[in-house]
């Protein structure tokens, strides 16, 4: 087994403008998605949504400054970790994801020995 | 043939086994990969199975199964070499071996063919599509990097750097060494198939250079589809592909008159094409139309069949070409099967017509920058009569045109249209 962090960006201007409704079918989504890790034979080791880029605040080198580390249209927005036996089986549960308004990422986890 | 008793000579050996590096690297290397784990470790283990070859076979004759052999000897080597370094199993292993159980890598008898789990693992969408090639070729075909190097015109440096990027990849995220299953087949597959038709394109007009053929990459091309064939032999898509490979490349001799220079399919003398090779196609492409929606492989073979059955240019059954060309764009929504089934519409119905689509799809902007839409363009223009507009299309062909054969033929078709 191996570890893989799924990485989620999608546009934040999507989500201040969508209707209750919308809302509540993400959050289901995303209940959802827990189920079918395991359905697909991984494992949901950890999990969180991120507050706005807006909140974000960024350090280079010391110097603080207000703002995302990068200025992208469709930014990180939340994440999961997970346990897979292979890519194959990683991509499997990350085309699961959701994320209606973007599209995620996935990175494997580096191990030191 | 050499019976093993046989003293056979060092020439005849040394052919044997450049034969069995062409014919069996892929399988040796696939077989020896599972029980190495490792890529890099499975390549050298296998390099040096060739290398004792040599020696072996000049002193014992050439077995009468040479990939076999080769296997066995390249195994041993990686057992060997996890006997003398234990800590290699501790290490992460550039391999993953997605079956419970481990292979029985003492069991010399029975060797698995193991092709296509290297060929889907070089081929994983999780690489780059200039990687998969380059993987393909290594791996696969048994090429150098300096010879992939020079098949694509970079420096050696810069696909060594490319394949290794390429492995690392593979380790780091775990790429399995496994055939996709039936739910993901479909589309892995198409991108099996897509590399195998890239050399092919590659290596038939060369993007640029000199020669407008580069025989290596064709003839690796054609031994990749014929393996493909023989190892999924219910696959219509792969049946379609060496068609498709197949019928172009049996008018590859006509393609070039005799100083070197483009002729296009038109002006081909058809007495020059491989018969063989074109009855060869179009049984399997009988084959891999029967049943529903053939996909875009079969369609473009298809098509070649049309072409090749013809006795004249004039005389294609262009209606059906552009008719399948119409089943092709609705599987394959491509710009380029957009411009190829204009340039068919324009022999069914007129170059007028075709121009129509022509700006279509200059309009529609993904074929900038795209040599043969102007080329079609111009061509198209000259056929009206339209002299000026065709001599700018040309200029415009010819900013974009890189293959020396090709430029010139542009060039003379501008002297053509605008002969000061």
């Amino acid at each position: 087994m191996a570890q893989y962090l799924i990485l989620i960006y999608e546009n934040e201007g999507s989500y201040a403008t969508a209707s209750p409704e919308v809302f509540n079918e993400v959050m289901q989504a995303h209940n959802r998605f827990a189920e079918q890790v395991v359905e697909q034979g991984g494992k949901l080791l950890g999990g969180n949504a991120l507050q706005g880029t807006n909140t974000a605040t960024t350090i280079r080198t010391d110097v603080v400054t207000d703002g995302p580390f990068v200025e992208t249209k469709e930014a990180l927005g939340g994440y999961y970790l997970i346990e897979a036996n292979d890519l194959d089986q990683a991509l499997a549960i990350g085309k699961l994801c959701p994320a209606r308004f973007g599209g995620v990422e996935v990175r494997p986890i580096m191990h030191f020995e | 043939m050499t019976s093993p008793a046989g003293e056979p000579g060092r020439d005849s050996v040394s052919a044997a086994v450049a034969d069995a590096h062409r014919r069996e690297w892929a399988y040796v290397l696939a077989a020896t990969a599972r029980v190495a784990g490792d890529i890099d470790l499975a390549e050298e283990c296998v390099q040096d199975a060739y290398l004792s070859a040599l020696e072996a076979w000049t002193r014992e004759g050439v077995p009468r199964n040479p990939a076999a052999w080769l296997t066995v000897a390249a195994r041993r080597k990686a057992l060997d070499a996890h006997r003398r370094d234990k800590t290699l199993r501790t290490k992460l292993p550039l391999l993953v071996e997605p079956d419970a159980t481990p292979p029985d890598a003492e069991d010399d008898d029975v060797i698995g063919d193991d092709r296509l789990r290297l060929v889907f693992t070089c081929c994983h969408p999780a690489l780059a599509r200039e990687a998969q090639v380059a993987l393909t070729l290594r791996l696969v075909c048994g090429l150098t990097t300096g010879e992939i190097a020079q098949a694509f015109l970079v420096s050696e440096a810069t696909m060594a750097a490319r394949v290794t990027r390429a492995k690392k990849k593979i380790s780091a995220t775990r790429i399995p060494y496994r055939v996709p299953g039936a739910a993901e087949l479909p589309d892995r597959l198409d991108a099996v198939l897509t590399v195998v038709h890239l050399l092919y394109t590659t290596g038939h007009t060369a993007p640029i250079g000199d020669a407008l053929v580069r025989p290596d990459l064709v003839e690796r091309a054609l031994d990749l589809a014929r393996m493909l064939q023989y190892l999924m032999p219910d696959e219509r898509e792969v049946r379609g592909l060496l068609a498709l490979l197949l019928l172009t490349d049996a008018r590859r001799s006509s393609r070039t008159s005799a100083d070197g220079k483009l002729l296009l399919l038109a002006d081909q003398s058809r007495a020059g094409w491989d018969r063989a090779m074109i009855a060869d196609g179009i049984r399997l492409v009988r084959e891999a139309l029967r049943g529903a929606r053939p996909g875009r492989f079969v369609l473009q073979a298809a098509i070649a069949a049309l072409h090749a059955e013809a006795p004249s240019y004039a005389e294609t059954d262009w209606a059906q070409v552009v008719a399948l060309y119409d089943l092709l764009v609705r599987v394959w929504p491509s710009p380029v099967v957009a411009l190829n089934r204009a340039a068919a519409l324009s022999m069914k119905d007129g170059p007028e017509a075709a121009l129509t689509a022509i700006e279509q799809l200059e309009r529609d902007g993904r074929l900038d920058g795209y040599r043969y839409l102007p080329a079609t363009k111009a061509d198209l223009l000259r056929r009206l009569g339209r002299r000026a507009e065709a001599a700018t299309a040309y200029r415009a062909a010819l900013d974009l045109a890189e293959n020396a054969q090709e430029r010139e033929f542009l060039t003379q078709r501008l002297a053509e249209v605008a002969p000061d």
